[in-house]
C-alpha cells in the first residue's frame, strides 16, 4: 500500500504569491491558497517508521505541520491546519522519468535511517479557497502550479507514478530505407525527429544500399544525431551563394562564400592571432592565457528552445550544460554569465497564441532555472542583461555562459588504442531524447506536446561531483581526453572522441534511471550531468577511489580500439556498426541561397528633432520613460537571486556605488588560487537586436563594440580582450534570415579586426522561429578580457563632487535602431557605425586607467549620453551639471540636442577625472576626441544646460524611482 | 605551530575553499576533508581542534537546507561530535554548514532537561525549538550586510572583534524562526545569540529590509551553544578577508575578525 505524506508550512509567502498570480491572470475569485508538499512512498514502513521518517526528515519542528494518509483512491483529505476547509484543490507531481532530485534524497535518507529501500516521489497540493469554476481552476494548475511539458496534475487527490516504467523494452528495429522514394525519405526524417533533408537522407539510403542491407535504428539515430545542426553547425559550414542588393533592389555585390566560419569567424581570429590566445573553436570552450600558470576558458552557450517549453528546466539544463562544456576543457568553472530575450512581461494573455506560455512566466521560470543551478554549483553568476521585446514572444531566448580556470598545458586531448571509454556522472534515463535535432526545428504550438521528452531538469549536485572529479583527476593525469554528454548524448560524445581510432561499446554497461530503454535511447539520450574520459587501463583503479569518494558513479562502456569503427552492442549483441569516415565525413556539404537588400535610404529628422515631430514632449519626460523602460531599468529583482559573490573572488559586481544598487559595465573577477598577483579578469557583452532589425552589420559592429567598451570602463586591457559569438536566427533555408546572417558575419569579420579580438569560440541557435515568423536577428557578443592591476578597477559610480566629466568619442547622428526611435515608434535615422581607430582610443584610456586618473566610467549605449550620466548619477547618488555647447562644437550633430542626448555612436564612454588630475588625464588623449562636458555635484539633481538653459532637469528622486521602478 | 582546522566538505559544499583561505590569513591550518574520508577513517575528528561546515548547498538541499547533512552528522558522527563539542573544541558553521548545525538539533542544542530519550539519539533533530527557514521575501538573495556581535554571547572569544563587520548574505532559507515566545527569551537571556544584523552605524536593523535580509527573527543572523564553542552564522565573513573585496572601500569591518579570534581562542 502506497503512503501520502502531507506537509504544510506555517510560512505564508508561497501562498500570497499563487493569489497575487492568479489575480494577474484575472482570476480574482481567489482568496487564499495554501501549499502543501506531497511526499509519496510505495510501500509502507509502517506506522513508527513513517512518524520518525516525517519527524526527523519531512516536516521542520518549527515551521511545518504533517499527516500521513495510506491507500489510494481516498477522499480528498481535510487539512490538519486550523482553518476552513479548502473547498478546491489541485495536485501538481512530476511525469515518469523526469528527475526529481528530493524523492531521491528522501529515499537514500530512509537508506541512512535504516528504513527498508522503496520508491518514492513528490508533488505539491494546492488548497485554494474563494469562488472558482472548474475552468478557472484548470486554467490556474495549466498557467500557474503545472507545466504539462514535465508534470501533470489533478483536480483532486493526484496519482503518482513512481520512478520506473517499461515501455520500449530491448529492441532494435532495421529501418527500411533503401526502397523509399524522396517523400517517404522525408516522411521518416520526420516521423523519428531526425531532422534531416531529403539530401542528407538520400546519403544515407546510398551508404547502405552499398553495404546491401538497411540501418539499425540506432545508426540511423547515430546519423541524426552527428549530422544535426546543433553538432556540426552545417548552415555555417554551407557554401553559401550570396546577392547583396541594394535598397532599389539592383545587386551591389555576388559572391559565394566558402562558409561562414571558416571565412569570417575563423579567419578573424587568423588574421589577428595574438601570442596569449591558447585555443580557439577547436574544444569546447575557447581558452585564453592568465598568467604564467592558468589559462582562461569561456563558452556561451543558448538553451531557447527548451526554455520556450520548460523555462525552469530548459534554462537550468542550460546552465548545466555549458559549465560541462568548460569542464570539457579540463577546467575548473569559476564563473556565469546570463543573457535572457523575453516578450513584453505586460502582454495581455487574451492575445497570446496558442500554446505559448506568458513570457512572465517564462521569465520567472529561466531567472529561477538559472539561479538554482548556478547557486547551487557554487559560481557566481556575475555579467548578463535582459531584454524584452515582442519578437521573442513565442521563443525567449537564453545565454549561458560559463569561465574556468585551468593550469597551462593541462588539459590532455588525445584519446589512445586500447583506453577504456568512462562514463562518470549521472545516470541515463529517456530524458532529453533529440534535444539535438529538436533544436534545429522550428517552434509550433504542437512543439510542447510533441518534444516533451527533449526537456529536462537538472541536477546540479551531481554535477558538482563532476567538477570536483575531474579537477582531481586531471591534476594526477588519470585520462587522455575528455568530453561532455551534450547534444546526442553518449552518440555524439563517444563518436567523436572515437573519431580518428574507432570505437568498441556496450551499452548494456550504462547505468540506466530505470529499466525499458531501448538502445538507441540510451545511445543518444541527453540525460544531464554526464561527462566521457578516455582513460588508460592502468590509472582506472585511481579513477574510481576518487569517484567513490567525491560521490559520483563511474562506469566502463567499451574501449577505443584503432579500427576506424562505431561498434554499438547492447548486451553483447551488435546493434550499430559504421564506419566512422562515414559518420564524421559523409554529411553532404549544403549549398544554401542568401539575399540581402539594403533597407530603404534614412530620413532625416526634422531640424529641430523631437520638438517639432512631437510637440509637447518634454525631455525630462523622455529621459525618464528611457530608465523606466524594462530593457533599461535595474534588474535588481533578478540578479539579487543569483549568488555573485561566493569563490571571493568578486571584485567590480553587477552593483556598485554608495548604495550598491547601480549598473555596473562589466564584472572583474579574481580567482582562487591566484591571489599572488595582482592580475583579474573581466566579463562583459554587447547585444542588441533593435539594431539588428535595421542592419545586421551595424548590429554586429555595435555587439564587438559594446563588449569591448564595457571591458575598457572598467579597467580591462584593450590589448588582451577575446571574444565569443552567439547567433540566434530564424530559419536559414530561407535566403532574407540567411542574407541577414551574412551581413551579421561580415560585421563580426571588420569589427573583430578592426579591435584586434579574436573569436575563440561560438555557437549558431538558428530555426528560431514560431509559427513561421522569425525572432528578431540577434547577435550576442561575449568578451573575457584581461585587467592586469585590480587595484586600477573602476566603477560607474560617480565619486565626488568637483570632479569633472568628459565624453570620449564622437557623437553622430545615430539614431536607428535606438532606444528614443523605439520609445516613440520612429523607424528613421542611421544605425551607430565603426568608430574612427576604436583601439587607440580604448588604448589610450586604458592608460590613464593604470595611472589611476580615472575616478568613474561608463559607456554610452541604449539611450545614450543622457542614460549614461544618468545612471552614473544613480549609481553614486550624485548629481551632474551636462554642458552640451562644447560637443556642438566639435561634434558634427550640429545644434541638434536630440541626438547629442540620445544618439547611440559606438566608442564612446563618460569619464570622470579629479580636477588636480586635468591635465595629466588630457595628455593621454592628444589625438583622441575628448570634450570636457561638465562636472559631479553635491547636490542631488542632473541638469543638462545648453546656452544656459536646462533642457533637462531632474532630481535624483525621480531618476531613482523611474530606473527602479518604485 | 598553526592550528589544525577541518573543513568539511560534504557533496553539494561550495564555499569550502573560500573559508580554508579565510583560515590560513587568520593563522590557522585548514584542511578540506570530505566526509566520506571522514567515515571511512582516513581522517578523524578528533585529531583537529577545529571543525568548520563551510557554505554550498549539501546534497542540494532537496529536503530543506541542511536537513540531510544534519542527518549524516546525527547518523555517522554523532557520538564523535558530542564528544568533540564536550571537550570544548571549536565548530563553526557558515550558511549551509550553520543550517545543518541548527537542524541537527546541535545549535544552540536540546536542552538537557527536554531529552526524555536521553542526548544520544538522533531525536535532537526533531526536538529542536530553533530554525532557518525561508527568506520573507520567498526568494534567494545575495547582498552585504552589517553585522554586530552581541557583546553578551556565550561565545566570549567573539568579544575580541570590536568592529562590526561587512559581508554579503547568499541564501534562499536563512530566516532564524523560534518555536514559541519562551524560546526567545530563552536564546536572549542565556546569550546564545551571537550576531545580529545591524545598520551601517550599528544600530539595530530592528527587522527592517533589507538591513535584516531575511526576516529573522530579533535580527539574528546567527547563535551559539551554551558553552559557547559552537558557533553559526548565515552571512558570510569568508568573503570578506581583504579590502579589494569591500564593495564600498574602506579598509575595515573585515569578515576575517571572525577567523581570527576563533584561530585565537584555540
Amino acid at each position: 500500500m502506497t503512503v501520502r505524506v502531507e506537509v504544510r508550512s506555517i510560512h505564508p509567502t508561497a501562498g500570497q504569491n499563487i493569489v497575487s498570480g492568479a489575480a494577474k491572470l484575472g482570476v480574482s475569485g481567489l482568496k487564499r491558497c495554501e501549499v502543501v508538499r506531497l511526499y509519496f512512498l510505495e510501500r509502507d514502513p509502517g506506522d513508527e517508521a513513517v512518524e520518525r521518517l516525517c519527524r526527523l526528515l519531512l516536516a521542520d519542528p518549527v515551521m511545518d505541520v504533517w499527516r500521513v494518509v495510506r491507500g489510494a483512491g481516498i477522499a480528498a483529505p481535510k487539512p490538519s491546519a486550523p482553518g476552513t476547509p479548502s473547498p478546491h484543490v489541485v495536485e501538481v507531481a512530476f511525469r515518469p522519468g523526469v528527475t526529481d532530485v528530493p524523492a531521491r534524497e528522501l529515499r537514500r535518507s530512509m537508506a541512512e535511517i535504516g528504513l527498508p529501500d522503496c520508491e518514492t516521489a513528490t508533488g505539491v497540493r494546492y488548497e485554494l479557497e474563494g469562488d472558482l469554476t472548474e475552468v478557472e481552476l484548470r486554467r490556474l494548475a495549466q498557467l500557474l502550479f503545472c507545466n504539462e511539458t514535465v508534470q501533470h496534475f489533478a483536480l483532486g487527490e493526484i496519482t503518482v507514478h513512481f520512478g520506473h516504467e517499461t515501455v520500449a523494452g530491448e529492441r532494435v528495429e532495421i529501418i527500411p530505407v533503401r526502397n523509399l522514394d524522396d517523400a517517404a525519405l522525408l516522411a521518416l526524417s520526420k516521423a523519428r525527429l531526425l531532422s534531416l533533408d531529403v539530401d542528407e537522407m538520400r546519403v544515407i539510403q546510398r551508404h547502405y544500399a552499398e553495404l546491401g542491407r538497411d540501418p539499425t535504428d540506432v545508426e540511423l539515430e547515430t546519423l541524426a544525431q552527428t549530422w544535426s545542426e546543433h553538432c556540426v553547425h552545417k548552415t555555417f559550414k554551407a557554401r553559401i551563394e550570396f546577392v547583396h542588393r541594394n535598397a532599389d533592389g539592383s545587386v551591389r555585390s555576388q559572391e559565394t562564400i566558402d562558409g561562414l566560419i571558416h571565412r569570417y569567424l575563423r579567419a578573424a581570429t587568423d588574421a589577428v592571432w595574438p601570442e596569449w590566445l591558447r585555443s580557439a573553436f577547436v574544444d569546447n570552450a575557447g581558452v585564453i592565457a592568465f598568467d604564467d600558470e592558468y589559462d582562461l576558458a569561456f563558452k556561451v552557450e543558448t538553451h531557447n528552445h527548451p526554455s520556450a517549453l520548460e523555462p525552469f528546466g530548459g534554462a537550468n539544463t542550460g546552465v548545466g550544460g555549458v559549465v560541462r562544456d568548460v569542464i570539457g576543457v579540463s577546467a575548473r568553472p569559476i564563473a556565469t554569465t546570463d543573457v535572457l530575450c523575453f516578450g513584453p512581461q505586460d502582454f495581455p494573455y487574451d492575445q497570446l497564441p496558442e500554446g505559448v506560455l506568458h513570457p512572465a512566466r517564462i521569465a520567472e521560470g529561466v531567472v529561477a532555472g538559472i539561479g538554482d543551478y548556478g547557486n547551487k554549483l557554487g559560481l557566481p553568476t556575475v555579467n548578463g542583461a535582459i531584454l524584452y521585446d515582442e519578437g521573442y514572444l513565442g521563443n525567449p531566448l537564453v545565454f549561458c555562459g560559463c569561465a574556468g580556470l585551468l593550469p597551462h598545458g593541462k588539459h590532455p586531448t588525445r584519446a589512445q588504442k586500447g583506453d577504456l571509454v568512462v562514463v562518470i556522472g549521472g545516470r541515463t534515463g529517456r530524458d532529453g531524447i533529440h534535444g539535438a535535432t529538436f533544436s534545429s526545428a522550428e517552434l509550433t504550438h504542437e512543439t510542447g506536446e510533441i518534444a516533451g521528452s527533449a526537456v529536462q531538469i537538472g541536477d546540479p549536485i551531481t554535477e558538482k561531483g563532476l567538477i570536483e572529479l575531474v579537477e582531481a583527476a586531471r591534476d594526477r593525469g588519470l585520462y587522455n581526453a575528455i568530453t561532455d554528454c551534450g547534444a546526442g548524448g553518449f552518440s555524439s560524445a563517444i563518436g567523436e572522441m572515437g573519431e580518428a581510432l574507432g570505437v568498441d561499446v556496450d551499452l548494456g554497461k550504462a547505468p540506466l534511471k530505470y529499466p525499458g530503454l531501448a538502445p538507441w535511447e540510451i545511445w543518444i539520450s541527453e540525460a544531464q550531468e554526464r561527462m566521457v574520459l578516455a582513460v588508460p587501463s592502468e590509472k582506472l583503479p585511481e579513477l574510481q577511489q576518487l569517484a567513490e569518494l567525491w560521490e559520483v558513479e563511474l562506469s566502463v562502456l567499451g574501449r577505443f580500439t584503432g579500427d576506424g569503427e562505431l561498434v554499438v552492442r547492447f548486451n553483447d549483441r551488435v546493434v550499430a556498426r559504421l564506419s566512422m569516415y562515414f559518420l564524421h565525413h559523409g554529411l553532404p556539404r549544403r549549398t544554401l541561397r542568401a539575399e540581402y537588400q539594403e533597407p530603404p535610404p534614412a530620413q532625416p529628422l526634422p531640424e529641430a528633432g523631437v520638438e517639432l515631430k512631437f510637440p509637447g514632449m518634454d525631455l525630462n519626460d523622455v529621459l525618464l520613460a528611457m530608465l523606466g523602460h524594462p530593457s533599461i531599468a535595474s534588474k535588481e529583482h533578478v540578479v539579487r537571486t543569483y549568488d555573485h559573490e561566493v569563490r571571493g573572488g568578486t571584485i567590480v559586481r553587477p552593483f556598485v556605488g554608495p548604495t550598491m544598487d547601480g549598473p555596473a559595465d562589466a564584472a572583474v573577477l579574481k580567482p582562487l588560487g591566484t591571489w599572488k598577483h595582482e592580475r583579474a579578469f573581466v566579463l562583459s557583452n554587447g547585444i542588441n537586436p533593435l539594431i539588428g532589425r535595421i542592419d545586421p552589420y551595424a548590429m554586429a559592429i555595435s555587439a564587438v563594440d559594446e563588449a569591448v567598451r564595457n571591458a575598457v570602463a572598467v579597467g580591462a586591457d584593450p590589448d588582451r580582450i577575446a571574444i565569443l559569438d552567439n547567433f540566434c536566427w530564424g530559419n536559414p533555408t530561407y535566403p532574407d534570415r540567411l542574407g541577414a546572417l551574412v551581413r551579421a558575419c561580415q560585421g563580426c569579420y571588420d569589427a573583430a579586426l578592426a579591435y584586434r579580438t579574436p573569436f575563440i569560440s561560438g555557437k549558431d541557435s538558428l530555426y528560431n522561429e514560431f509559427n513561421g515568423k522569425p525572432i528578431p536577428g540577434t547577435l550576442l557578443i561575449s568578451a573575457v578580457a584581461i585587467a592586469p592591476d585590480f587595484h586600477t578597477c573602476v566603477t560607474s559610480a560617480l565619486k565626488k563632487p568637483g570632479n569633472r566629466l568628459y565624453l570620449l568619442g564622437e557623437t553622430k547622428i545615430e539614431l536607428g535602431g535606438s532606444l528614443l526611435n523605439a520609445l516613440l515608434g520612429e523607424q528613421s535615422g542611421l544605425p551607430p557605425s565603426m568608430p574612427q581607430k576604436p583601439l587607440e582610443r580604448y588604448r589610450a584610456l586604458h592608460r590613464a586607467m593604470r595611472k589611476g586618473l580615472v575616478r568613474a566610467c561608463h559607456d554610452l549605449s541604449e539611450g545614450g549620453l543622457a542614460v549614461a550620466v544618468a545612471e552614473m548619477c544613480i549609481a553614486g547618488r550624485l548629481g551632474a551639471v551636462i554642458h552640451l555647447d562644447g560637443l556642438i562644437e566639435s561634434a558634427d550633430a550640429g545644434s541638434l540636442i536630440v541626438p547629442l542626448l540620445f544618439s547611440e555612436s559606438n566608442g564612446r564612454l563618460l569619464i570622470e577625472v579629479a580636477e588636480a588630475d586635468a591635465t595629466a588625464f588630457e595628455a593621454f588623449f592628444a589625438e583622441q576626441t575628448l570634450t570636457r562636458v561638465g562636472m559631479v555635484v553635491e547636490e542631488p539633481r542632473l541638469s543638462v544646460m545648453v546656452n544656459g538653459a536646462a533642457v533637462i532637469d531632474l532630481q535624483m528622486e525621480q531618476l531613482v524611482r523611474a530606473w527602479k521602478g518604485q | 605551530m598553526k592550528p589544525s582546522i577541518l573543513i568539511l566538505h560534504a557533496s553539494g559544499a561550495n564555499r569550502d575553499a573560500e573559508a580554508a583561505r579565510a583560515c590560513e590569513l587568520a593563522g590557522g591550518a585548514p584542511e578540506i576533508v570530505h566526509i566520506n574520508q571522514l567515515r571511512c577513517g582516513e581522517r578523524r575528528l578528533t585529531d583537529y581542534p577545529m571543525l568548520l561546515l563551510p557554505g554550498g548547498f549539501s546534497y542540494g538541499d532537496a529536503l530543506g537546507a541542511g536537513v540531510r547533512l544534519a542527518l549524516d552528522l546525527q547518523v555517522y558522527f554523532h557520538d564523535q561530535l558530542h564528544d568533540f563539542i564536550d571537550r570544548g573544541k571549536l565548530v563553526l558553521g557558515i550558511c549551509n554548514g550553520f543550517q545543518a548545525l541548527v537542524k541537527a538539533g546541535v545549535l544552540p542544542g536540546v536542552r538537557s532537561d527536554r531529552l526524555a530519550i536521553g542526548p544520544r539519539a538522533i531525536e535532537e533533530m526533531a526536538l529542536r525549538r530553533v530554525t532557518l527557514t525561508e527568506n520573507a521575501g520567498g526568494r534567494f538573495e545575495c547582498r552585504w550586510v552589517h553585522l554586530a556581535v552581541n557583546r553578551r554571547a556565550r561565545a566570549s572569544f567573539l568579544r575580541a572583534i570590536e568592529d562590526l563587520i561587512f559581508c554579503p548574505v547568499a541564501h534562499g532559507e536563512g530566516n532564524f524562526q523560534v518555536k514559541d515566545e519562551e524560546t526567545l527569551a530563552e536564546i536572549e537571556q542565556e546569550g546564545l545569540v551571537a550576531f545580529r544584523y545591524v545598520d551601517a552605524a550599528g544600530k539595530p536593523a530592528n527587522g527592517v529590509y533589507p538591513l535584516n535580509p531575511n526576516g529573522s527573527v530579533n535580527d539574528i543572523a546567527g547563535i551559539c551553544n551554551r558553552r559557547g564553542n559552537v558557533v553559526g552564522l548565515m552571512p558570510h565573513p569568508e568573503d570578506h578577508v581583504l579590502p579589494i573585496q569591500n564593495p564600498l572601500g574602506g579598509v575595515g569591518r573585515l569578515g576575517l575578525t571572525v577567523f581570527r579570534a576563533m584561530v585565537a581562542a584555540l
